[in-house]
């Protein structure tokens, strides 16, 4: 899987958010979208998974994402939004099986590779104690964990996740990086899945993300493994911040103490 | 403790022998609650074809109409809930039923009504369509919920108040009484073409709707959601809505408003089935045709006077209905 942008540039309303992106990505990737509010992570996000217009071009293997027929799209790309949720009060179970939605036949119940689909969701997301559950009398955390298990269960080959930590307890963020780790780990033959996750915490980002992408002010500021991306100087340019850093791997850690204007 | 909701099939299945049921009786029912049976029998015994035509053309039109009346409003009103992902959305709130009465009064208003069976439910079918393009111009091609709600509302308003210009401008008393009583909801007197004749724009409404089904549930999680899932937000929209306004509109031609089913039957089958949106469909329609009809059995249980008219029975049933339905929910809110 080859997932290109070039030149990309959304608009929310008047205002003119992302200004020109261009990254190429192949293979089993975990990327991380970082930067300060504001700096188009969620527009660029939404303009990949074909939400929003956009100019520029978003290709994947080639084809271009606008133009894809819908349910081969959400075949291809899956993608969890910021802060979603359910209107109706779905049991758990239900809501992730909606994630199979893009590839049952038309009047036909779901297969077994379906249900094992499902399944294997629910397993990673740790939410299979609370199944027969109505999803809005869970907690924020436990929600954001099914919902997530909804966005795993499509099994696509670009995974594209808003913020899919920002609510959960220190436990369940590290097991969240876990899963979505392994999502983007390749097969025996070197192949596999690519995940595209907007974070703000830099700790998990370092830790876990193959490569980093930081994004200011709707373009590219630097791109590139953790190490290279989140340097003294990027954290004080975009972020505005000082922070102190220590740890190897994955117990590297990137802790804000200061502002710097 | 909220209890497993149940199988929707077994739902399903038991409504519709419920509505099998209702449909016989609905045909050999009379007033006051006299069985038809032995009527028909001495009828068919003096002449054959008279029984016929009583049966065919005064007892089946009006169980049909029933039928398929009821069954448009709570399938309607289940998809209608689904697509715009509020429990209080209801077939009236897009405007085709208040075109489709606009149109109906205006065959009244012009004395056409005498002219044939069938001036009204043309009317009615004309004002829908008209209401449903109005919609279409005034949502634009890539409609919002929010829009539709607001220009649906303002559709409803406008008719509305057209209509009350037909009656405030009706030519004579007559008329005007003639208006407000076929605006109240009735299936009597009426006739299998008229059955015939909306019977095509029901079916296909019935399609369009059912045809949004997994995108409903879809749904429940955002509109973004849903398009990420293969479910164009455009087509979705066009589907339900079109769908709602032919079938909706169809039925308020040929039997004037019938309030409430459309909202409260959705409601009482979420407490059975659950609330996932697909779910609903089916057993959504096959109780609004059942509540018609068990409405449309009481009407004609007072044995003198004027026969109460259907419209006015299922609001009497259906509002404080929907209060004990509100105050249930409540109590079952953590």
């Amino acid at each position: 899987m080859r997932l290109t942008i070039e030149n990309l540039h959304a608009s929310l309303g008047q205002t003119h958010v992302v200004r020109g992106v261009s990254l190429e990505a192949s293979g089993a990737q975990f990327i991380g979208l970082i930067g300060p509010n504001g700096v188009g992570k969620t527009t660029l996000v939404r303009a990949a998974a074909a939400l929003i217009p956009f100019t520029g071009s978003v290709t994947l293997d080639g084809a271009s994402v606008s133009s894809m027929e819908p349910r081969a799209r959400a075949r291809a790309i899956a993608y969890l939004a910021q802060g979603a949720g359910s209107h109706w009060p779905l049991e758990v179970s239900r809501l992730v099986a909606l994630g199979r939605l893009p590839h049952l036949a038309p009047f036909r119940a779901p297969a077994p590779a379906d249900e094992a689909a499902i399944a294997r969701a629910m397993s990673l997301a740790d939410v299979e104690s609370f199944r027969g559950r109505d999803v809005l009398t869970l907690s924020g955390g436990e929600r954001a964990r099914v919902l997530l298990a909804r966005a795993l269960a499509v099994e696509a080959p670009l995974l594209l996740v808003d913020e899919p930590v920002a609510s959960l307890d220190p436990y369940h963020q590290i097991r969240i990086m876990e899963v979505l780790r392994a999502y983007a780990a390749p097969n025996e033959k070197g192949e596999g899945r690519m995940v595209v996750a907007v974070l703000h915490d830099l700790s998990l980002a370092a830790r876990y993300c193959d490569r980093l992408i930081l994004l200011d002010g709707g373009t590219v500021k630097a791109d590139g493994r953790p190490d290279e991306v989140l340097t003294p100087a990027n954290l004080e340019e975009t972020y505005r911040i000082r922070a102190v850093t220590g740890g190897e791997g994955r117990e590297a850690y990137i802790l804000p103490v200061a502002r710097t204007d | 403790m909220r209890t497993r909701p149940l199988n929707a099939w077994l739902v399903s299945a038991t409504l519709a022998l419920l509505v099998a049921l209702l449909f016989a009786l609905s045909v050999y029912l009379g007033r006051g609650g006299e069985l038809l049976a032995d009527k028909f029998r001495t009828m068919s015994e003096i002449d054959r074809d008279l029984a016929w035509l009583v049966l065919t053309e005064v007892r089946l039109p009006r169980a049909a109409l029933g039928l398929l009346v009821g069954a448009t409003l709570g399938l309607t009103g289940a998809g209608l809930q689904g697509l715009l992902r509020n429990p209080l959305a209801e077939p009236g709130l897009i405007g085709a039923s208040g075109g489709a009465a606009l149109g109906a009064v205006l065959v009244f208003y012009f004395g056409a009504a005498v002219g044939s069976v069938m001036f009204v439910p043309l009317g009615g079918i004309a004002g829908a369509l008209a209401a449903l393009a109005t919609l279409y111009l005034l949502a634009g091609r890539n409609p919002s919920i929010v829009t539709i709600i607001l220009a649906g509302v303002a559709i409803s308003a406008f008719t509305g108040a057209l209509t009350s210009l037909a009656l405030n401008l009706s030519p004579s008393p007559y008329a005007a009484l003639e208006i407000v009583f076929w605006m109240l909801g009735s299936l009597t007197d009426r006739s299998m073409a008229q059955v015939w004749f909306v019977l095509p724009f029901m079916f296909a409404g019935w399609l369009l709707v059912a045809s949004t089904a997994r995108a409903l549930d879809a749904l429940s999680l955002g509109e973004d959601t849903a398009a990420t899932l293969g479910f164009s937000r455009r087509s979705v929209t066009l589907r339900a809505i079109a769908g709602t306004g032919l079938a909706v509109g169809a039925a308020v031609s040929v039997t004037g408003v019938i309030g409430f089913v459309g909202l409260v039957v959705p409601h009482l089958m979420r407490s059975l089935v659950g609330p996932r949106p697909a779910s609903l469909l089916l057993p959504s329609a096959l109780a609004g045709a059942a509540l018609v009809l068990a409405a449309d059995l009481l009407v004609r249980v007072p044995v003198n006077g004027p026969e109460p008219k259907l419209g006015v029975v299922t609001a009497l049933i259906g509002a404080p209905f929907f209060l004990w339905l509100i105050l249930k929910t409540r109590k079952e809110a953590p």
